[in-house]
């Protein structure tokens, strides 16, 4: 993992654990998406010492594109290992840009229950946002052009990586 | 038979899924992986997706079902399309144009997929050359020809519980002359790089050539039972059985039922199958069909992610759209 990213993660795991205690919510629910998310989420999982085991979501099944695109041929399952009711859920994911992804994931989500509170916490968000969606902890803040992308690589090291034509 | 052009669009996507035959094994892998990722939905609070939501299915049933035509409408149903169950009579369309104005009539109605079952095989591929271009077409079974649905929930069974196909023997045993899943098992099992695949039955339900698929010919159950890793035992079709092709089914029971005694020859850990509905004390023993061994459970409900799996796949986008 590159340094920068290493400081990212550590800087989130600090705030999420100011906020979490500050609104006291207790045992929170660690859910990556994948796959960047997932990646990210591990980290935070270890850093804020949860026992209990990370779930992750593939939200390929609530895209709101499958009319456009089809389906991905390769999707890895959705892995919930404990109920999410009544639980305090820390969403992760690796780029917040329209927040598509995470409308999809909060649905997936309240399908297989009702939590108590879902935090949002990414590594990156940037300037693109076609829902109104925002994160409660952010890694990094970035504008970008329209026509760059950012993107995190992974799993080891992981590496964000802006490209694009500008 | 029309090739496997039919099935795939120009990219390579499913368009049609209408028999195992024709489709390679990144195919057929690509659907039980995509079976794979679907099989937990069944398993949650909310047992939907909202993947295929405002599109329409009809299950059109011109023979009776009630295991695949369930499985088809639950998969539908959990992939949240709107689904209708249509029975049309086999006696009032068994002519082609008569199932061509069935179509048409349902077509007009804005449907976005076929779910086919009929009693003469090559329906199904008849309705996909005929259907809109943003129709697509599932074979639910079509005479004695192709069952693929079933196969591939058969192939999906195989790896959950062997963990991969590669190494396994599988020996198919019973009526295989009228069995349209037999057909697409096999094709499956050879397209997926199995080691052998068996076939055992009496030899008035054994159709001459099989032997073409790939598959070894075994001349009692003893011998095809010997070291293998699956053992899919197959219906005796009365409904499709024109004279007398058999003894009673006590002496059937005899020489090709599978009881304990006889799966001794399979290895310790071999996997017992059945497509159902089971004739029990006829190809199968109780001991058998309820014992340790069987996963014939297991096999409906991963009916329902194989379903949902070639639903998706077929109703996604395909060539002539954006992408």
């Amino acid at each position: 993992m590159s340094d920068s990213v290493a400081a990212l993660i550590d800087s989130m795991a600090t705030d999420l654990r100011v906020r979490l205690d500050a609104a006291r919510r207790t045992s929170p629910l660690l859910i990556g998406i994948h796959t960047g998310g997932a990646w990210v989420a591990e980290h935070l999982h270890r850093l804020l010492g949860i026992t209990e085991p990370l779930g992750t979501l593939n939200i390929n099944f609530y895209r709101d594109d499958f009319t456009r695109i089809g389906m991905h041929p390769r999707v890895l399952p959705s892995h919930l290992p404990v109920a999410v009711d009544d639980r305090h859920v820390v969403l992760v994911d690796d780029v917040l840009q329209t927040g598509r992804t995470i409308r999809a994931a909060l649905n997936e989500i309240f399908d297989y229950g009702r939590p108590a509170s879902v935090t949002l916490a990414v590594l990156v968000e940037r300037d693109g946002r076609e829902i109104p969606i925002q994160a409660d902890v952010v890694g990094r803040s970035l504008t970008l052009a329209d026509d760059r992308y950012v993107k995190l690589s992974g799993p080891e090291p992981l590496e964000l990586v802006i490209e694009g034509r500008g | 038979m029309p090739g496997p052009d039919l099935q795939l669009d120009a990219r390579g996507k499913l368009r049609h899924f209408l028999s195992t035959e024709g489709l390679d094994r990144a195919v057929l892998t690509r659907i039980l992986d995509t079976a794979e990722s679907f099989a937990p939905v069944g398993e949650r609070a909310v047992k939907k997706v909202p993947l295929l939501r405002g599109r329409t299915i009809i299950n059109l049933f011109f023979e009776p079902s009630t295991r695949t035509r369930t499985t088809f409408e639950l998969a539908a149903k959990r992939l949240s399309a709107d689904v209708m169950n249509l029975n049309v009579s086999a006696s009032s369309a068994t002519k082609g144009e008569s199932l061509l104005d069935t179509l048409h009539t349902l077509e007009a109605m804005h449907v976005d997929m076929f779910v086919v079952r009929h009693a003469a095989s090559g329906a199904a591929h008849f309705i996909a050359r005929h259907v809109a271009p943003h129709v697509s077409v599932i074979n639910g079974g079509d005479g004695c020809h192709a069952h693929p649905t079933q196969a591939l929930l058969d192939m999906f069974t195989i790896r959950r519980h062997k963990g991969g196909l590669d190494a396994l023997t599988a020996v198919i045993v019973g009526d295989i002359e009228h069995s349209r899943v037999a057909r697409s098992q096999i094709h499956a099992l050879i397209s997926l790089g199995v080691k052998e695949v068996r076939v055992v039955a009496p030899r008035t339900l054994m159709p001459p050539g099989i032997e073409a698929l790939g598959a070894r010919v075994c001349d009692d159950l003893d011998e095809g039972l010997d070291g293998a890793d699956v053992v899919m035992m197959l219906r005796l079709q009365h409904e499709r059985m024109h004279g007398p092709l058999l003894p009673g089914s006590g002496e059937y029971f005899r020489y090709y039922g599978l009881g304990e005694r006889r799966l001794a020859a399979a290895k310790p850990d071999a996997i017992v199958m059945h497509p159902g509905p089971m004739n029990r004390g006829v190809e199968i023993d109780s001991e058998v069909a309820d014992g340790k061994r069987s996963v014939i459970l297991n096999q409906v409900s991963y009916g329902i992610a194989i379903r949902m799996a070639v639903m998706s796949m077929a109703l996604g986008s395909h060539a002539g759209g954006d992408s």
